[in-house]
């Protein structure tokens, strides 16, 4: 295949893209990749969950250099960690307030596909594989939720694992096939030890090459939900696109220095965030005796917690907290509107959109209180508003008329 | 960037930064606690403060309470004091510089000596973390909250930390203070007495050592001593966060000009 830039390319560069396609590469993704120009704030949670995931693999390959994955030592070495190892305290608070600043990031990046439709064809792969990567992001938080061996860790461990214990039949044998134990122990440790540094993240990492392959095919979506290919200037380049580099290098570099003030202000100045991300049960050492008052999830998981808990029914309220992460999946399918953009839609679908949104916020807050009543009931209202988003959607999207999109994106200066 | 996009930063700033101060002193983990006394500041930073909080600790609490996570050494170092000053003044034990702060009332006693367990019936509770599990707040309440009361093995009470097996240990220098509000037979109220909580509760009726302000100075000291074992990194963490955000600050501002740079001529 020809690559004209390739072979001119003086020095080292020439050298090596004959012999690898790094000029190809670059352009494709970097250098020749065009992006619609009018970007908003919301774009900038894209790149921002791509830093998070750097910090957590960088701060975690030093964790795990001082990190003792056994029932005796897991707790005094995250101590060790926090007193001895020099600077071992940046990186475990980073390491850890990079876990909530990690989903704070993706949760604002997904909101941002469901305001300008990006979910919608052609990027439902887009949609899919991000959804996926959510999941197993999920999965990764919960196993290194469980290393630092405090009590929220070992009591989080049992509540959570036990909820596989609702499925039929093998409920049981998959319960200790997961913990390696009759309860949560050194072989849950060190299972999970080894799921959250190896397992987990080369999946996180290919999901994630995958997902920007997908983008990178059909090209990203904007705040107008309008298709830039389709004005194209003589050259065949979109009028509304801009080459990544450097418009966007230069804009992210801006976003994510922003970002890093806010990360670096929590992680100095209120690492634990008042017991939000750094819990003060988990400062006491496990202890299968000591039921702690209250057992919760750290906040990133609360919505769903508090789905699970409004269903009576245990092996039900499994399948409602599982539904509502992987209903997400249909999302695509179940938009029939002939625009993306939540800008040119009507009142109803703008309407069903806040009411998903705040039921979800609603949860987030009834999953991190004791249980009670009230709880519950309002609990059991706003999960059939989160659902009833998902059953409304084919409907309303179909009948809510739009309004006129542009033809080009608008700037908004 | 949109003028409304940048007043959503910065009100997700202000957000983030007013939740942040607001909830700078640990919350109880126990809700129910009762903390008559208030929240308090401690001065986890400050290093006459720490001086003498180590000194009560070490006179007052380590004979049964272990501090397992921390060094000599390290003690010393962040005290601003010579290990050998230090080993003197504070390590009864024979403990060397790199040793931890252990109590020399093992739970399984030692030799032909009771252990701690059968003193009183449970571990006194190693107090590495007790600031970051219980909070500060709890620390001082519970330092303040001792009367006398009869029904206990111990003869002490605690309001903060009701029917508690430790006894009072700083009452030499607090003197002792009566709850006020006496139980009586027959009172359908009567359970109510044990669990009201106000300062008024408690009146100091025989003075200690030390005057209610000194004994307060005193307890406040306590309590900023085991917030800075909880986190000994709490010392210099923000001074470097300090350095951290204005480096970021200033990086930020020239990534703004060089983004608008490239932008200006993009409409």
């Amino acid at each position: 295949m020809a690559r004209p830039t390739a072979s001119s390319a003086p020095g080292i560069l020439g050298w090596l893209d004959q012999r690898i396609p790094v000029v190809d590469f670059w352009n494709t993704h970097i250098g020749q990749y065009y992006a619609p120009k009018n970007f908003n704030f919301w774009y900038y949670f894209g790149s921002l969950s791509l830093l998070m995931l750097v910090n957590q693999i960088v701060t975690g390959i030093f964790l795990t250099m001082h990190y003792d994955p056994t029932e005796e030592g897991a707790f005094a070495s995250v101590e060790y960690i926090m007193r001895d190892v020099p600077f071992g305290w940046i990186i475990r608070y980073m390491h850890a307030v990079g876990a909530s600043f990690f989903f704070i990031v993706v949760y604002l990046h997904m909101f941002r596909a469901l305001l300008y439709g990006s979910y919608k064809k052609p990027r439902e792969l887009i949609w899919v594989l991000g959804v996926t990567i959510f999941l197993a992001l999920m999965a990764e938080a919960f196993l290194g939720y469980v290393l630092p061996w405090g009590q929220m860790s070992f009591w989080g461990a049992q509540v959570i694992v036990s909820l596989f214990g609702a499925v039929p039949f093998i409920g049981q044998d998959l319960v200790q096939l997961i913990q390696g134990d009759y309860l949560p122990s050194g072989a849950t440790i060190s299972r999970f030890f080894a799921l959250h540094v190896i397992a987990m993240p080369l999946a996180i990492l290919l999901l994630v090459v995958l997902h920007l392959a997908a983008l990178h095919e059909v090209g990203s979506n904007n705040p107008d939900g309008i298709d830039i290919k389709a004005k194209k200037d003589s050259s065949g380049k979109p009028l509304d696109g801009i080459p990544f580099h450097p418009y966007y290098t230069v804009k992210d570099l801006f976003g994510a220095s922003f970002f890093l003030c806010i990360f670096a202000f929590v992680v100095f100045f209120q690492p634990t965030f008042g017991g939000l991300f750094l819990e003060h049960d988990n400062f006491i050492e496990a202890n299968p005796l000591v039921t702690p008052a209250l057992i919760k999830p750290v906040w990133y998981f609360t919505p769903y917690y508090a789905m699970l808990r409004a269903v009576p029914d245990k092996l039900l309220g499994v399948v409602v907290m599982g539904g509502a992460t992987l209903i997400l999946f249909l999302l695509p399918w179940l938009d029939r509107s002939p625009v993306r953009s939540i800008r040119y839609r009507g009142i109803w679908s703008k309407l069903l959109l806040a009411s998903f949104t705040l039921s979800f916020l609603i949860l987030g807050y009834l999953g991190s209180q004791a249980g009670s009543e009230t709880n519950t009931f309002i609990s059991r209202i706003c999960t059939a508003i989160y659902f009833g988003f998902f059953v409304a959607l084919p409907f309303v999207s179909a009948w809510d008329p739009p309004k006129p999109e542009p033809d080009r994106v608008i700037m908004h200066e | 960037m949109s003028k409304i996009n940048l007043q959503f930063l910065a009100l997700l700033t202000w957000a983030i930064a007013a939740f942040g101060l607001a909830s700078s002193t640990p919350v109880n983990a126990a809700a129910k606690a009762c903390l008559p006394f208030g929240d308090i500041q401690a001065n986890a930073t400050d290093v006459p403060t720490l001086r003498r909080g180590a000194q009560l600790y070490f006179n007052y609490c380590a004979g049964c309470h272990s501090l397992e996570y921390m060094r000599y050494g390290r003690l010393a170092k962040d005290l601003q004091l010579s290990e050998e000053d230090l080993l003197n003044n504070f390590a009864f034990t024979g403990a060397r510089a790199g040793d931890f702060v252990t109590t020399s009332m093992p739970p399984g006693g030692r030799g032909n000596l009771p252990g701690s367990q059968e003193w009183f019936g449970v571990t006194p509770p190693d107090l590495s973390l007790v600031a970051r599990s219980r909070g500060v707040n709890w620390i001082y309440n519970f330092l303040n909250g001792y009367y006398p009361d009869p029904k206990r093995a111990v003869g002490w009470n605690n309001l903060t930390f009701e029917n508690s097996a430790m006894p009072n240990p700083l009452w030499e220098l607090q003197g002792i203070q009566e709850h006020m509000v006496p139980a009586q037979a027959g009172d359908p109220k009567a359970d109510a007495a044990s669990v009201d909580c106000s300062p008024a509760a408690l009146k100091v009726v025989s003075a200690g050592s030390r005057t209610a302000q000194q004994f307060d100075t005193d307890t406040r000291d306590i309590t900023s001593f085991l917030e800075y074992v909880g986190e000994p990194a709490i010392i210099k963490r923000e001074t470097y966060g300090i350095w951290a955000l204005l480096y970021l600050s200033l990086l930020t501002m020239l990534f703004w000009l060089l983004k608008n740079e490239y932008w200006k001529d993009i409409h």
